[in-house]
């Protein structure tokens, strides 16, 4: 069993690990997935700019777009081919957003997803150069000024239920369950593409020794990473900081108090 | 709350009395995180229904809170959709409560310039009162060569593919009960 | 083909790609490479407006490499059968079919029939007055027929004049080479597809063909789908498991609010409407369009049921009915030729349900033109369509045409409940009633279409209550007492239900349309529904979870007709009644029950046996052999020639879209000869071959938009994923044109000028037709002047030219042309629209 850094912290209420596999080899590109996340976890639109880049008007992910369709034309060997793809927060295994995050507003669940907690993010943003897939942003626009990103539906998990982007998926592009499950599953079906002269067809995040120990979001991808806008390699930039945190943690005991009079204004209300 | 609970909450002591060193998990979850729960979980009831964009006709299930809907998603019982839904179908809780949607009747008279508030029992008894006039004034009995036609060109209706069975059926019947046979919906477009 | 079914029916899509797991090859042939294509094994680009060439090519492939399923097409469909001496086919009369008429542009259907049969005027023939497109959608149109059995038939084919051979002539022409040059593709990509189709049909395995408004939106559109119910019917892929033709509607009940006939030709349940000229009473009206054989015999008791479902008990036999009180129809009463009456000011009035014309009806320019010709107008929408807009915000303000203070209509519009705040059935696309009930109460003036439709007519039939005028007789004689309930007093939709399916002699809902009678001692509002309230139960309210069920979820709502999933599943067995293969059974004879069991409830008569042979005299469904699956045709079978019930031939012929930059390679016919023209002032055509249009134009929809936009450009969060109106192009028309990528571009008809931004995309491709580079030019049509994404409509470039039979506009297909930069503002976009070409008279200009 794979756990994300700060897993273990939950003892007996521990749960399985739980991420996404999005396959994008069966991706139709409806967008089902944002539309689905933004109903649920009522993000607000994200501005009606048409792009011109192919089909996607979303561009990235943020603050208010917690799933992002990328369309890519290309002309391959073998003619013309329009590949599209579900992007969503990774909920790396080392994840840097959680490791800088100064006011402990992120979090790694028990079910090893990574989530901003809104009553806590004071909008510092260090979490947003810390991930380094651009995954959050600050929520300017009709918002409280927070950061946000993908919770993996939360609240849904507390009662057992699937991710919206998740349930919503007409072909099962994204699937939704426990990381080991899902894993197995990425590798087989590999594996039949690469029997059926897919050569191209690789993994994405699913290997526990990459430079954020993993991804909670496994993806199965068609062409190179960047093809579709993800980093090839990329980096928890605090991955080789632990020292240095743990001292800065030990200095944290001195701004103790002022912590402590800060969360007094948290009440019961 | 009181002091101890305060300093109980304060993180930094949950990160070592809760194993959470690093304050990465446990101990930095705040009371919002605590009560989480999916909205679905209080609805007062969830009702079966049916997408109401394309003609797949996925199964949905809509959540009601307070005598409105809190959430609409897909039902996975049904065997056409299996709980999925579309860009569409996943937007139905906006057709429903967008802001946009009107709920007031408008009229706007001959030549106007402007919308006006209009009771809904007052534009019926004018629709009316409209269909009535008109089918006087544009009645066929019969065409010239003594046929009979028993009808009214004069009015024409059109749309039904979005509307239910049962709104059809009534649609049809009453057009054939006023003698107009001009009614379409988009099935010809 | 002529599908985008990943785009527009994505969770229908589903099965595909599950489908296509599973070993499945997946197909697309389309004018485009769109997100089906890009989920295909095979894509294949064709010049839009040429699908029956690359189809006509299949069918010839099939019989040339002799790959049809032998038994299926000499037992089930009509293959064997002589026609008529006189028949003549368009490859004897360079285009055209025996019996064509060419000042009405019509035909005199006659000698298409079947050989040996007596003459009769048949309902194919009804448009002697000249009008088009009347069929009443039903099946009773018998040709004479008056036992099952065809009177000559040749078992093996050979016969000269049999269908087979008909076919076999029709389509010969149809080489792989012919069909590249018509359609653009190549020989090989079609030849795979041809191959691939048979490869995968037979005993052991099924293809089925997937169509959408792609195909139905021509000019010859209805012949598209017999072709490829040819191709189906040759391969044996009709009423088995994995075969069909699926025909995939884009509304929620469009199946439904055609089969209770929001249509001006039909009643519910594809009765026809009575025609003034053809008939004067109901024994008249039972005999033109009664059958004597097949399941069309019973034609009575729907009719007369339906009448006591319209009239109650003011329906009796003395008063026959009160069939008297039925309008009547006598010409083309379609939507597109209301439109034209209204700007002719003969229609005053008009309602609109949840419908757009202003943004989504062929020439929507001439629609808003016509809807400011009204007297009044009724809108009920969820928004402030552009159809209830238009007087203020219409492009024809901004040039003039129209002036807010000489727009007389009275406009009133009424917010509509959603399908939440209501209860009703939906028909899906698989003819399957699904009820929703209501979940929250309208709001404000919100209200059904139920409630306002019965209200309105309580409320008329209360100002008419002390009339003795003749002319309201109709409307006081309907039985109109619905219970109604809550503070909106909203009549039960259940109710209505019930009515539908239908009620016997002791007030108890009726179980299937056997039961019906046609001595007013049952009501059914429409027949095909008979069964829907069984046992009392509201049958597609039953919801039992799929996992529950089996391969066939039977429990899962209810289907029409009789709860079948699949229609005319009796071919899903031999002719001996065993499945065909272990692999594809579904519906089978049990010898030792000596009933017809499977799956699915069988589309047959339960106990007739698969040797069972009509006597002579026999009648009504007797006359359908034990081994002819097709129980709605009079003769049992599937017909590949269909020699009663279309306007425009008996078998499908290519022919060129009305508007096209080519000549049909096959023919002097250039186009469809029936094809209905509205040849008007604000209707002009494009003159075809015309160097000044030298681009295809077609129309389409994407995923994240609704049609006309009612449903989708009001929403934020789908009209931020497709917030602006643009048209794509291929690089190369792009430079030809100087068309800069997510600039601005506008398209040019003869009906007017828009402009969008331009999509500069590879997924076009330009093709090669008769050795000249076609480009095409994609048009999604979503845009209007209402909601949070606004722009120009493509539909104000589109014209009304129809198919004959169904009065369907060619939107799929024309010609353009394409300018960079915006369009004019104000009256110089007129200037710049009269400075094309265009004709606006139905004279010598129309080409043939």
């Amino acid at each position: 069993m794979r756990h994300g850094d700060g897993q273990t912290t939950y003892g007996l209420q521990i749960q399985p690990r739980v991420g996404f596999f999005t396959d994008t080899s069966v991706c139709i590109g409806c967008k089902a997935c944002e539309v689905a996340c933004k109903e649920w976890n009522l993000v607000p639109e994200d501005g009606l700019v048409w792009s011109g880049n192919s089909y996607d008007n979303t561009g990235e992910l943020s603050a208010n777009t917690w799933r992002h369709v990328a369309f890519i034309e290309q002309q391959v060997d073998d003619g013309f081919r329009w590949l599209m793809s579900s992007d969503v927060c990774k909920h790396c295994t080392h994840a840097g957003c959680l490791d800088v995050c100064p006011t402990g507003a992120i979090t790694r669940t028990e079910f090893g997803t990574v989530v901003i907690q809104d009553d806590v993010c004071n909008g510092c943003g260090y979490c947003v150069t810390a991930c380094p897939f651009g995954v959050i942003s600050k929520r300017e626009i009709g918002g409280d000024g927070g950061m946000h990103k993908c919770t993996l539906c939360y609240d849904r998990l507390e009662d057992g239920l699937e991710p919206a982007c998740a349930k919503a998926c007409p072909t099962k592009s994204i699937q939704f369950g426990p990381l080991d499950e899902l894993l197995e599953r990425a590798h087989g079906r590999l594996e039949d593409l690469r029997e059926s002269g897919v050569d191209d067809a690789r993994l994405y995040g699913a290997d526990e020794n990459d430079g954020v120990g993993g991804m909670g979001s496994v993806f199965l991808l068609l062409d190179e990473p960047e093809v579709y806008g993800l980093p090839p390699d990329p980096v928890d930039p605090t991955r080789n900081l632990g020292a240095i945190w743990a001292a800065a943690a030990a200095a944290a005991v001195v701004l103790a108090a002022g912590v402590a009079f800060a969360f007094a204004g948290e009440t019961d209300g | 709350m009181g002091l101890t609970g305060l300093v109980g909450r304060w993180p930094l002591l949950r990160q070592f009395s809760e194993g959470d060193a690093l304050g990465l998990g446990r101990a930095v979850r705040s009371k919002q995180t605590e009560q989480l729960r999916p909205r679905t979980a209080d609805a007062d009831r969830v009702v079966k229904s049916v997408c109401p964009y394309c003609a797949v006709g996925c199964g949905q299930l809509v959540y009601v809170k307070d005598g409105a809907v809190s959430q609409i998603e897909g039902d996975p019982a049904s065997p056409i959709s299996r709980g999925r839904l579309c860009p569409k179908g996943s937007a139905t809780k906006s057709l429903v409560t967008n802001p946009g949607r009107e709920l007031r009747v408008k009229y706007r008279r001959p030549y106007g310039n402007a919308w006006e508030e209009l009771s809904l029992d007052e534009a019926m008894e004018m629709i009316a009162e409209r269909v009535i006039e008109t089918r006087r004034a544009t009645w066929q009995d019969e065409d010239a060569d003594g046929n009979k036609l028993n009808r009214t060109m004069g009015i024409a209706s059109l749309g039904g593919a979005t509307l239910d069975n049962e709104e059809n059926y009534l649609i049809k019947k009453l057009c054939i009960g006023l003698g107009i046979v001009q009614v379409e919906n988009q099935a010809r477009i | 083909m002529g599908s985008n079914m990943a785009e527009n029916h994505p969770v229908g899509f589903q099965w595909v790609m599950e489908a296509r797991l599973r070993g499945a090859k997946v197909m697309h042939v389309d004018p485009r490479f769109t997100r089906t294509s890009a989920m295909s094994d095979k894509y294949v680009p064709i010049r839009a407006g040429t699908d029956i060439a690359f189809l006509g090519g299949i069918v010839r492939y099939i019989i040339e490499n002799e790959r049809w399923f032998d038994e299926y097409v000499k037992r089930y469909t009509n293959a064997p059968v002589i026609v008529d001496e006189r028949f003549r086919d368009t490859e004897d009369l360079d285009g055209l079919f025996s019996g064509f008429d060419e000042d009405k542009r019509i035909y005199d259907t006659s000698t298409w029939h079947y050989a040996g049969m007596p003459e009769q005027e048949t309902a194919g023939e009804r448009s002697k007055g000249g009008t088009k497109g009347e069929q009443s959608g039903h099946g009773a149109q018998s040709g004479g027929l008056t036992h099952g059995e065809p009177p000559e038939e040749d078992e093996t084919l050979q016969h000269e004049r049999c269908v087979f051979q008909i076919l076999k002539r029709h389509f010969s022409r149809y080489t792989p080479e012919l069909v590249a040059e018509i359609c653009g593709c190549t020989p090989e990509q079609f030849l795979e597809v041809a191959e691939t189709m048979c490869d995968n049909s037979g005993r052991e395995r099924t293809g089925s063909v997937v169509y959408s408004v792609g195909w139905t939106q021509h000019s010859v559109g209805v012949q598209y789908i017999r072709t490829a119910a040819i191709i189906q019917l040759l391969l044996g892929n009709i009423g088995r498991p994995g075969g069909g033709i699926m025909a995939l509607r884009g509304h929620a009940s469009i199946q439904g609010s055609t089969d209770m006939a929001t249509l001006y030709n039909i009643l519910p349940g594809y009765l026809p409407m009575p025609h003034g000229e053809e008939v004067s009473s109901l024994q008249e009206y039972l005999e033109s369009h009664g059958s004597s054989t097949g399941r069309w015999a019973k034609f009575p008791t729907f009719s007369i049921s339906q009448l006591r479902a319209f009239y109650g008990a003011n329906a009796t036999r003395e008063n026959d009915f009160c069939f008297d009180l039925l309008p009547r129809i006598n010409g083309d009463h379609s939507t597109y030729q209301s439109a034209l009456d209204m700007l002719e000011g003969n229609v005053k009035g008009f309602f609109l349900f949840g419908e757009n014309p202003a943004v989504g009806s062929a020439n929507s320019k001439l629609q808003r033109l016509a809807l400011a010709s009204l007297e009044w107008l009724v809108v009920r929408d969820f928004v402030e369509i552009e159809s209830a807009s238009f007087w203020y915000d219409a492009p024809e303000i901004e040039t003039g045409e129209l002036k807010p203070d000489e727009v007389a209509t009275e406009i009133f519009f009424l917010p509509a409940a959603t399908h939440v705040e209501k209860d009703g059935s939906f028909t899906n696309t698989q003819r399957l009633l699904q009820w929703h009930w209501k979940a929250v109460e309208p709001p404000e003036d919100c209200r059904s279409d139920l409630g306002f439709t019965y209200h309105l007519g309580r409320k008329i039939r209360a100002k008419l209550k002390d009339s003795t005028d003749p002319i309201d007789r109709g409307i006081l004689a309907l039985d109109w007492a619905y219970a109604t309930s809550g503070e909106h007093e909203e009549p039960s939709a259940a109710e209505v239900l019930r009515e539908i399916n239908g009620v016997g002699s002791e007030g108890k809902a009726l179980s299937k349309y056997e039961e019906l009678a046609d001595d007013g001692s049952t009501s059914c509002g429409c027949w095909i529904y008979c069964g829907a309230f069984k046992e009392e139960q509201n049958q597609p309210a039953r919801k039992t979870p799929h996992w529950e069920q089996g391969a066939v979820p039977s429990e899962w709502g209810w289907a029409w007709p009789a709860n079948e999933r699949i229609l005319y599943n009796r071919a899903s067995a031999d002719p001996e009644g065993n499945p065909w293969s272990e692999r594809k059974k579904y519906v089978w004879w049990d010898a030792e029950k000596k009933q017809w069991t499977g799956l699915d409830f069988p589309d047959f008569t339960p106990d007739k046996p698969p040797d069972y042979r009509p006597p002579d005299d026999a009648a009504g469904d007797e006359a359908i052999a034990g081994d002819h699956p097709f129980v709605l045709q009079n003769d049992g079978r599937g017909w590949l020639f269909a020699s009663v019930g279309l306007m425009d031939g008996p078998l499908p012929t290519h022919y060129e879209p009305h508007e096209s930059p080519f000549d049909n390679l096959l023919y002097g016919q250039r186009s469809n000869p029936c094809r209905q023209l509205h040849a008007h002032d604000h209707n002009r055509y494009n003159p075809a071959k015309d160097d000044a249009y030298p681009f295809v134009v077609t129309t389409y929809r994407l995923t994240e938009h609704h049609t006309a936009g009612g449903m989708s450009r009001t929403l934020a969060y789908l009209s931020e994923l497709q917030p602006e109106f643009f048209i794509e192009v291929s690089p190369e028309l792009a430079e030809e044109r100087q068309l800069e990528h997510g600039a601005w571009a506008t398209v040019i008809t003869a009906r007017t000028a828009i402009e969008a931004r331009v999509m500069v995309t590879e997924r076009m491709v330009p093709i090669v037709v008769q050795g000249r580079r076609l480009h095409q030019v994609g048009v999604p049509y979503h845009w209007g002047r209402k909601g949070l994404t606004t722009g120009d409509s493509g539909n104000d470039l589109t014209s009304i030219a129809l198919d004959p039979n169904v009065h369907i506009q060619e939107v799929k297909a024309a010609t353009c042309d394409v300018r960079p930069g915006r369009r004019p503002r104000g009256p110089k976009l007129l200037e710049l629209v009269a400075s094309y070409p265009g004709y606006e008279e139905e004279s010598g200009d129309a080409p043939r």
